[in-house]
């Protein structure tokens, strides 16, 4: 098993590698230099500034001592300052040590995303499993018409929907940002709701998009599993049909959907700057998108090379998972 | 036995299906709506009428008029011709790019197959909507309508009906969804290539590109088609997303994506305006989907004996 996670760990160098070779040379697409948008506001700026803050970002040097030098600095995780007006370090405005945990920006995209991956595996098993016991039933056929409706709802337009009926029609749920106003005055139960109110939207909507993906996954993993002689077998051995289902079948039906719980993370990862926008949650996702529309390049090269390393751990996780709940993998190591 | 004996269980297959006939009778509608789009549509898609801002449905403007009182349904019949048009086209340039990766790298192996496969894993690390915004927004918007681009492109660019302003959305939404397709591929030329009739062709000294597009491609395109229905379903809905956004199909030429925009910035006063063109994509994708879904049962062997 160590060996195993060694193994993966080295792996993973070629694939970050990468990451930030994309994520390097992607603000070289824009025309111009990195630093005009830092220049251009500024009209009365001379030449010599104007080289002075070229030398500063390495840019009299070839691309590629510019991308080893920047190798070299977020190795330490030192990825610069932003190219807003608050020129604050990057790492400073996606984790601020000074902010409460609750309100960092990385930390708001992760919790919305966890609570959504768990509402998605608690709901969607059931879900996939009584589909695929009662393959063609009328619930069956109600859940998979839900499925494909899941699959093609933009999740932007479901969220303008439910913001018109719930927050401005009904007016029992907010419908922009984490938390209200008078947010400090609150007791603590309220302080609490607060925050509860404000999330469930945006983790309802993004929560139905990855339901439709994953259960109709976890249904056509049960429905082959079923067929297998060993569930035959522990019929044939007088098992209660429940044993039968969600102690022998289950099991072996639920290892694919580990392998693509790790796949979706880059898209749920994606789908945040959506959701974000559209509810103004300050985080990581709504800070990328102003990041690109301002031309904060630092700003977007950390954040496009934090989504890839997060994708990684998720995939390093799954695979982990998967480990630990496939005995026959753990057999062969 | 008929010749055309796996057609015909293909066909009775996917028409049996009736919600996958539904979709392709959707799909079919749909593209006669975007291809004679100026012919339909009631009203000029960019006619501003002061006079009657943000009207709610009525006889005159079946689906409303947004805030510069153009006829939303006019705006969304031309729409429908833009976000089809970047859903075709990107998916083109996704299925050619994959096809390509997959077949040489499947068929060569080794070291080619290793960097490939180490590419794509890469691009499926980096969260692709992250990948697909900065790329959107850092590239020269106006480069396929200025003089950078050869005069007989940007015609022939007109003739097939393509915005020039929309070329870089499907470049960029194909650059980054090639990933599945060449996987696929891939596995299919590798199941393949020490087939007998692949051995055959390779005796007779056949050259290796003959051999890997003319004699394993031609077996293994079914599976791509289906994965291209799926594609154009999932290119809609990201370009819907990024004009949403605000930075895929500028105004004034018409998208779903940023008609849904006004609704958002009127939701409190003008329900249509949200209502209709979100419908529009939802329809589309589902139709896609269905029919992708349908495609791949009725192709499916193993599903040939069980009823649907």
């Amino acid at each position: 098993m160590t060996g195993y996670l060694i193994k993966r760990l080295f792996e993973m160098i070629p694939t970050l590698a990468g990451i930030t070779l994309i994520s390097f040379f992607i603000i070289h697409l824009a025309p111009g230099k990195p630093t005009d948008i830092l220049t251009e506001l500024n009209p009365k700026i001379t030449p010599e500034a104007r080289e002075r803050l070229e030398k500063m970002y390495n840019l009299d040097k070839p691309v590629i001592v510019q991308y080893g030098l920047w190798l070299k600095r977020i190795v330490k995780l030192d990825f610069g300052e932003s190219f807003s007006t608050d020129r604050r370090p990057v790492m400073q405005k996606i984790w601020d040590q000074k902010q409460s945990l609750l309100d960092r920006r990385l930390f708001i995209t992760l919790m919305i995303n966890l609570i959504t991956f768990a509402i998605i595996l608690a709901i969607s098993i059931p879900i996939g499993v009584s589909s695929a016991t009662h393959q063609n039933s009328l619930y069956d056929k109600l859940m998979t018409t839900t499925v494909f409706i899941g699959f093609a709802m933009p999740s932007f337009w479901f969220a303008l929907l439910l913001m018109m009926f719930f927050g401005v029609y009904l007016g029992w749920l907010p419908i922009s940002g984490l938390k209200s106003l008078n947010y400090d005055a609150l007791p603590l139960l309220g302080k609490i709701w607060d925050r509860v109110s404000h999330l469930i939207l945006p983790v309802f909507i993004s929560a139905f998009g990855g339901l439709a993906g994953d259960s109709r996954f976890m249904r056509s993993s049960m429905l082959e599993v079923i067929r297998q002689d060993y569930v035959t077998v522990a019929r044939a051995k007088g098992l209660p049909e429940k044993k039968v289902i969600y102690k022998h079948a289950l099991r072996n039906a639920l290892l694919p959907l580990i392998t693509l719980i790790g796949l979706s993370v880059p898209g749920m990862i994606g789908g945040s700057v959506i959701l974000e926008s559209i509810f103004g949650i300050p985080g990581m996702g709504q800070l990328f998108f102003m990041s690109v529309m301002t031309r904060d390049y630092p700003m977007v090269m950390c954040i496009l090379t934090i989504g890839g390393f997060l994708t990684l751990i998720g995939n390093l996780l799954a695979d982990i998972g998967y480990m630990l709940a496939d005995p026959r993998i753990r057999a062969k190591q | 036995m008929k010749e055309h004996s796996l057609n015909d269980v293909f066909w009775r297959r996917f028409r049996k299906n009736r919600l996958a006939a539904a979709g392709g009778v959707v799909v079919v509608l749909m593209f006669f709506v975007a291809v004679f789009a100026p012919l339909i549509s009631p009203y000029k898609p960019d006619d501003i009428d002061r006079k009657h801002v943000l009207e709610a449905p009525s006889v005159r403007h079946p689906l409303g008029t947004d805030d510069l009182g153009r006829d939303v349904l006019s705006r969304m019949i031309l729409g429908s011709r833009i976000s089809l048009s970047v859903g075709f086209v990107s998916v083109g340039i996704a299925t050619l790019i994959g096809i390509f990766l997959g077949a040489i790298s499947g068929y060569y192996g080794r070291w080619v197959d290793s960097i490939i496969m180490r590419f794509i894993d890469i691009m499926l690390t980096i969260p692709t909507f992250f990948l697909i915004l900065a790329v959107i927004a850092f590239i020269d918007p106006n480069i396929w309508s200025s003089s950078a681009i050869p005069g007989w492109i940007r015609e022939s660019l007109k003739i097939i009906l393509i915005d020039p302003n929309i070329m870089n959305i499907m470049i960029v939404i194909g650059l980054t969804s090639w990933m599945g397709v060449a996987r696929l591929v891939r596995a299919e030329v590798l199941s393949l290539k020490e087939r007998e009739f692949v051995l055959a062709a390779r005796a007779l000294g056949t050259g290796d590109m003959n051999i890997i597009f003319r004699h394993i491609m031609i077996n293994s395109m079914a599976p791509v088609f289906v994965s291209a229905v799926l594609g154009i379903a999932g290119a809609v809905l990201v370009e819907s997303a990024l004009s949403f956004l605000g930075i895929g199909v500028q105004p004034p030429a018409p998208s779903w994506g940023n008609i849904l925009t006004l609704g958002k910035d009127n939701i409190e006063i003008a329900w249509w305006l949200s209502v209709f063109p979100g419908l529009a994509i939802l329809i589309t994708v589902l139709s896609y989907n269905l029919v992708g879904e349908g495609l791949r049962d009725a192709l499916d062997p193993r599903l040939w004996d069980m009823e649907i």
